[in-house]
């Protein structure tokens, strides 16, 4: 396996960390964390500075009956939750999102293909599988776009992407991500663009029209 | 009720161990439910505190904290002290409850890395985890007041992580040694087990 060279940044991963990063892109973190011991380390180091937060940010006192409510319950039986393990190419908490089905794909055209894993007002997060030598659809977004390779490779003005490399997007950079030759592409991206129904259309290869 | 005390683990094993993870280690390992209500009263005030200063309303919280030290209870066996310090430990779980009940969503979590949980790391890499964690703590004491207003806002979930970037003053460089160690120890017990790949 090819290193991973990028990474979630500290802002990214403090918000992720903290609960304050929207759904979508909180599942792009966890699937990144689940590939790439350098972020599980840095992920623990924000989740440690949360707990210095916890034990040094003031106390407020409890009830009573809390304390004898939760010691009562301790050896009440408890239904377990399902826990998804990583399957092929997709991460735990991508086969949680799948609730352990495989993905449900739907053709975009020329190939690419897509199974949106959730979606509303505020953003949305899918799965794309890109031949190679096409372009990674145009997602759409106002803010942050985040697009994690989970199989094959692509490249595009920027650089070159790999398993488990993800790219960030804001809305200033034009880009065209195309697949590699090699294995079909398979990315995760979430984008807080609202969701709508066709509005994922396969990117014009800008390049070709540019005179 | 009777709470049978299991004798504590080895104190040649355990020199230099703080008090919660010792706690933690008997509730983990023992089963033992004078420990864990050693670790209510330690962090069961601090929780609904936290909880509090997010907006939360005294009922509430108290709701969140039970769940909280519930999933502390059940979910024991999840716990490595050779990777997390207890605070850190219960501070992820607080948020990830708090947000369940207010945004009626499963927060998407990482795959937990090993299968082996519940063996017993090195307790030196135990100590060295307290010890960043102290000097974590005192690195947040002194910071100046609007600074550590910042990083108490960012762990509670109130700034958007544009809000975050955008504090340059903000000292996350504090926690940099402690990504560099955890990587390495990290990078030590995979090798350890993968030997036989
Ligand atoms: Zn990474």
């Amino acid at each position: 396996m090819t290193e991973i060279t990028h990474h979630i940044p500290d802002a990214l991963m403090a918000a992720y960390t903290a609960g304050s990063l929207p759904e979508p892109y909180a599942l792009v973190v966890a699937t990144h964390v689940s590939m790439c011991l350098e972020c599980h380390a840095s992920y623990e180091a924000h989740q440690a500075l949360g707990g210095a937060v916890l034990e040094t940010s003031g106390e407020a006192a409890v009830s009573e009956a809390l304390k004898s409510d939760v010691l009562a319950l301790l050896d009440a039986p408890v239904a377990s939750e399902p826990v998804y393990k990583r399957t092929g190419v997709y991460p735990g908490p991508i086969m949680t999102a799948l609730k352990g089905r495989a993905p449900k794909w739907k053709s975009l055209g020329l190939g690419v293909r897509q199974c949106i894993l959730s979606g509303n007002a505020e953003g949305s997060v899918r799965l794309l599988y890109i031949p190679p030598g096409q372009a990674v659809p145009d997602h759409g977004h106002n803010g942050l776009e985040m697009t994690l390779v989970l199989q094959g490779s692509f490249s595009d003005e920027t650089g070159w992407f790999g398993v488990g490399d993800v790219e960030l997007a804001d809305q200033d950079l034009e880009h065209t991500p195309i697949a590699d030759a090699g294995p079909p592409c398979i990315c995760l991206a979430a984008t807080d663009a609202p969701l709508r129904f066709n509005s994922f259309v396969p990117r014009l290869l800008q390049p070709i029209f540019r005179i | 009720m009777t709470y049978v005390t299991s004798p504590d683990p080895d104190p040649a094993d355990t020199a230099g161990f703080s008090q919660e993870t010792l706690w933690m280690l008997a509730v983990r390992d023992q089963r033992d439910k004078a420990a864990f209500s050693a670790l209510f009263d330690h962090f069961a005030p601090r929780l609904k505190g936290f909880i509090m200063r997010s907006g939360m309303g005294g009922g509430q919280a108290e709701e969140v904290v039970q769940e909280v030290m519930l999933t502390v209870w059940r979910k024991a066996d999840l716990f490595d002290p050779g990777r997390a310090q207890v605070s850190g430990w219960i501070y992820q779980i607080a948020r990830n409850r708090q947000i369940d009940v207010i945004r009626k969503e499963n927060r998407p979590v990482p795959e937990e890395l090993y299968e082996d949980q519940g063996s017993m790391p090195d307790a030196s890499q135990v100590v060295g985890l307290e010890q960043e964690a102290n000097e974590l703590r005192q690195a947040l004491g002194r910071l100046k007041p609007d600074q550590r207003e910042m990083i108490e806002k960012a762990y509670l979930g109130e700034l958007t992580h544009q809000e975050i970037k955008s504090q340059t003053g903000l000292p996350l460089g504090t926690i940099k040694s402690r990504i560099r160690l955890g990587l390495e120890r990290l990078r030590h017990e995979l090798k350890d087990m993968r030997t036989d790949d």
